[in-house]
């Protein structure tokens, strides 16, 4: 940013330096003068329509809009001086005109711009006798519910749709007294980011319809912890009552999610009531019987007894924990097992460097590509966070190509393929060009092309073909990986891997075990499971996995325990407890630690503070939170013959956005909106003029 | 408030029964979007936006007697320009000249601003609900023929009061030619637009009345 001339500007009577091209609104919130606004918003376009920002500045006739008001060499600004004050009073009462007065039954209340500006900036008293005007409410789907008489049009919503979710769903229809904001026709919106409506909106216009009349803000205990549900490492806050969790809200980390968030994230915890383990049980005679705890590790232990390690297995589920992951591979070392697998999608991920199995470029490194392919990935639905800073970049006229589904990106995107096929000839198409061209390129890889026979030699082609480009250097590392499960990562990084002799997922299944540890583990189909292998199903719902085990240990959710996460650009960050589990249920580690007494050597940690020191020796990446890896040379290539590649087109990872993982498949909110989708069919294709 | 603007309160007019099922543009709109769309650069063809609403408008005029645009044909027009459809219905209805909802085969718009109202467009109003057998703005006659709205300053103040119907403009309106206006209208009749006194365009009533002194003016010539 050294090439940015820097301009003096005095706001109130105080000499600063901007860069210039700034507005007056952000010289003076550099200054540390307070500007109120509504329509005004950091990461969106400027309208300049509401009118709350206003200030004096030297010589002009009136009072202008800070927000759209570029500043030049010599300004003087003011933001606190009668004709100010006087303005904005103006300005509050005219937007209080059609403003009705509901707060006491509005969800907003509390937490709401216009609520804590009118008392900041308005009159004390309403002078106005006449009729306000009321608005038909609107139906924007299972998630969003708006109260359109509140709605003060600063299209805060309109732009955010159209410029970040790239969905322009939703517009300013009619003019004057009859401006409504709406959609085309009533329809749900489609877009994966839609929650974050509630949070842009300075009103109580657009709230959350699973929040409806739920909570007041200052009831709420917040938390901040990590979103798992897709391998973004979203930052979130967790506001809880008692026992429940009430809502979820993203929290501002540049470098990973800005301030957005995927809308499974944001409204699949009412899961956390709905078929949920919470105490432990046994099958006897064919059926599973509720147990104690003793009596569930016992069972554990007279099947355990006796059986040889490679009779033994453990597979970890996407969405564990660090710390329970680790707990079970040294409870398995401690069985003599080596049979451990953390890819329960039989993806070919090389676990033997971290650059492997990485998105190397990082979150923050998507703003810098200048080419971006995509080989058998959905973005906008495996992450969606992410598709909205690839989306930047396809707006700003980044060339783009996938390979694989057609999806609709939200951005336009060059189709190249179907298959792995299409990555042979890239290279002498166009778009090969635009790649060779490239001084950033991206290559995005998705679970989709690797979780098939010819997995091992896509991931291998990927990475020749990154090579090739010379995109991976000390300066920049184009090759990604994106991850769909927010504890993907981390059971890579402690090498929950087959070992020496080990067998990978595929051959513990069809009876290659006699017992086997499903740690969360759902996304594996369970009728593939020998009829006669033992399975312990450790985790919180009763999802298919746990019908098939004949030992479940009710274990704890990412909202209900402190762990360790490490997102797909292999950042460390750190979950917390938000709500205790149910009943009987435990932190997961803790029941691996427990089960250890059982099982014949006891894991050598008592505390949260000894598993965490255990995992900086497993993985020193652990004792660095949130930090993105750097780009360094990469030696050697992942395993995997990059000429053996098949012809079957790519398969897409998720079809069912909302029903994707185990919070999805037990959340009503999370099937209302499938039902919705569904019923509604393709949504809007994305516009390139947009 | 425009009569545009009313439709939006209701809450089915969206879902109004004339919707067509469906919208193709015919030969003659074709032969005049090739012509609009020459005008902006290919990566500009949004800027088409409010002319083919024009061209929807008309050729709905054309084909079904009501000058109107439905929404599949908003959905064409975004199709055809690289729209969400949402941003054509956004200027759609932003614009009181675009109608939203099924007119009357003819569209009376009686200006009823200051100059236009001094000059008597009460009594157009009155000379309309009479002969159009329309009960006020917004209305439209059991035999679909009219449609009468109200509209704001049409510009050509010197000729008030004026009644404008479809394109065209009729001015020096009094009640008794209006009325027969819409009769010749409802007759099948188009009578020539402009001054019903016989003005020319908006020069002085009766002839020029000063610069006689001017050759041209006096010879009667000049325009």
């Amino acid at each position: 940013m050294s090439d940015v001339k820097l301009i003096k500007v005095t706001v109130d009577g105080q000499e600063i330096e901007v860069p210039l091209g700034a507005t007056a609104l952000q010289a003076a919130e550099l200054a540390g003068a307070e500007i109120p606004r509504f329509c005004y918003h950091e990461r969106l376009s400027i309208a300049g329509n509401c009118r709350m920002c206003l200030v004096e500045v030297e010589k002009a006739p009136k009072p202008v809009a800070s927000c759209a008001f570029p500043v030049m060499d010599g300004m003087k600004i003011i933001t606190d001086s009668p004709t100010v004050r006087n303005a904005r009073r103006g300005v509050m009462e005219f937007l209080l005109i059609n403003h009705p007065l509901d707060c006491p039954i509005c969800d907003q209340g509390g937490e709401c711009d216009l609520q804590d500006q009118a008392v900041a900036y308005g009159h004390d008293a309403s002078r106005y006798r006449e009729h306000k005007r009321s608005v038909t409410d609107k139906y924007f789907g299972p998630l969003i519910k708006p109260i359109m008489t509140r709605c003060i049009q600063c299209t805060r919503c309109v732009r955010f749709s159209t410029e970040v979710a790239g969905t322009p769903e939703l517009g300013a229809v009619s003019r004057g007294e009859a401006l409504e904001i709406t959609t085309y026709v009533e329809k749900a919106l489609s877009s994966e980011l839609s929650g974050n409506l509630i949070d842009i909106c300075p009103v109580g216009a657009l709230t959350s319809r699973p929040y409806a009349y739920m909570s007041r803000p200052w009831e709420l205990s917040k938390v901040d912890s990590i979103d798992v549900l897709d391998a973004t490492g979203t930052n979130i806050r967790v506001d809880s009552r008692g026992p429940d969790v009430l809502r979820i809200l993203p929290r501002v980390h540049e470098e990973v999610n800005e301030e957005w968030m995927a809308d499974r994230g944001r409204f699949s915890f009412d899961a956390l009531k709905h078929r949920r383990l919470d105490r432990p049980w046994v099958k006897r005679d064919g059926k599973l019987r509720p147990a104690s705890w003793p009596e569930a590790f016992e069972a554990i232990a007279a099947r355990l007894k006796g059986l040889p390690g490679d009779r033994i297995g453990a597979v970890a589920g996407g969405l564990a924990d660090a710390e329970s992951v680790l707990a079970l591979k040294d409870l398995m070392a401690g069985l003599g097992s080596q049979n451990l697998d953390c890819r329960e999608d039989g993806a070919a991920l090389d676990g033997s460097n971290r650059a492997f199995y990485l998105f190397n470029s990082t979150i923050a490194g998507i703003d810098q590509a200048d080419a971006v392919l995509i080989i058998g990935s959905n973005p906008r639905v495996e992450a969606p966070v992410l598709n909205a800073r690839i989306r930047k970049r396809a707006m700003a006229r980044v060339p783009v190509g996938v390979i694989g589904p057609r999806p609709d990106l939200t951005y336009p995107a060059q189709h190249l393929g179907d298959g792995p096929d299409a990555l042979r000839g890239l290279m002498d198409g166009a778009f090969g060009e635009a790649l060779r061209k490239a001084k950033r390129p991206l290559i995005l890889l998705g679970r989709g092309a690797l979780r098939r026979p010819d997995g091992a030699a896509i991931l291998a082609a990927a990475w020749k073909l990154a090579q090739s480009l010379n995109a991976i250097t000390g300066e920049w590392n184009g090759f990604n990986l994106l991850h769909n499960a927010g504890g993907q990562v981390a059971a890579l990084d402690i090498g929950f891997l087959p070992g020496q002799g080990g067998k990978h997922l595929g051959a513990m299944l069809g009876g290659g075990v006699d017992a086997l540890w499903l740690l969360g583990a759902d996304e594996l189909d369970p009728a593939l499971i020998g009829a006669e292998t033992f399975v312990i199903y450790q985790g919180h719902h009763g999802d298919r996995a746990a019908a098939r085990a004949d030992v479940i240990l009710p274990g704890a959710s990412y909202l209900e325990k402190d762990g360790l996460y490490v997102s797909t650009e292999g950042r460390v960050q750190r979950g917390r407890r938000a709500v205790f589990p149910p009943g009987e249920a435990r932190e997961d580690w803790r029941i691996l630690r427990a089960a250890s007494d059982y099982l014949g050597g006891a894991l050598p940690y008592d505390d949260h503070a000894a598993i965490r020191q255990r995992l900086i020796e497993v993985n020193p990446v652990f004792a660095h939170p949130d930090e993105a890896p750097v780009p360094a040379p990469v030696p050697g290539a992942p395993a995997g013959d990059a000429g053996a590649l098949g012809s079957e087109p790519f398969a897409p990872a998720i079809t069912n956005y909302y029903q994707a993982d185990i919070f999805g498949r037990a959340s009503d909110v999370m099937a209302e909106c499938a039902r919705a989708h569904a019923a509604q069919g393709a949504p809007t294709p994305a516009m390139a003029a947009e | 408030m425009t009569e545009a603007a009313v439709d939006h309160l209701d809450p089915n007019w969206r879902n109004s029964q004339a919707e067509p099922d469906s919208f193709e543009f015919d030969a003659e709109s074709e032969a005049q979007i090739a012509k609009i769309l020459a005008r902006y650069p290919a990566e500009k063809k949004a800027s088409g936006v409010i002319p083919l609403l024009y061209v929807v408008q008309k050729q709905m005029g054309r084909q079904t007697g009501s000058a109107w645009v439905p929404r599949v044909a908003m959905d064409k027009v975004g199709e055809r320009l690289g729209m969400a459809p949402i941003r054509v219905f956004e200027v759609a209805t932003f614009y009181f000249m675009f109608n939203t909802r099924p007119i009357g085969r003819f569209h009376l718009q009686v200006c009823g601003t200051t100059p236009c109202m001094l000059r008597g467009s009460d009594d157009v109003l009155r000379a309309c609900k009479d002969a159009g057998k329309l009960k006020g703005y917004g209305d439209t006659s059991e035999d679909g023929a009219f449609t009468l709205t109200e509209v704001e300053c049409l510009g050509a103040c010197v000729n008030a009061p004026i009644l404008q119907v479809d394109d065209d403009y009729y001015e020096d309106l009094d009640y008794d030619r209006t009325v027969q206006l819409i009769e010749a209208l409802r007759r099948g009749e188009r009578p020539k637009p402009g001054s019903t006194i016989g003005r020319q365009t908006s020069a002085p009533e009766g002839g020029p009345l000063t610069l006689l002194d001017v050759p041209l003016a006096r010879e009667g010539g000049g325009n």
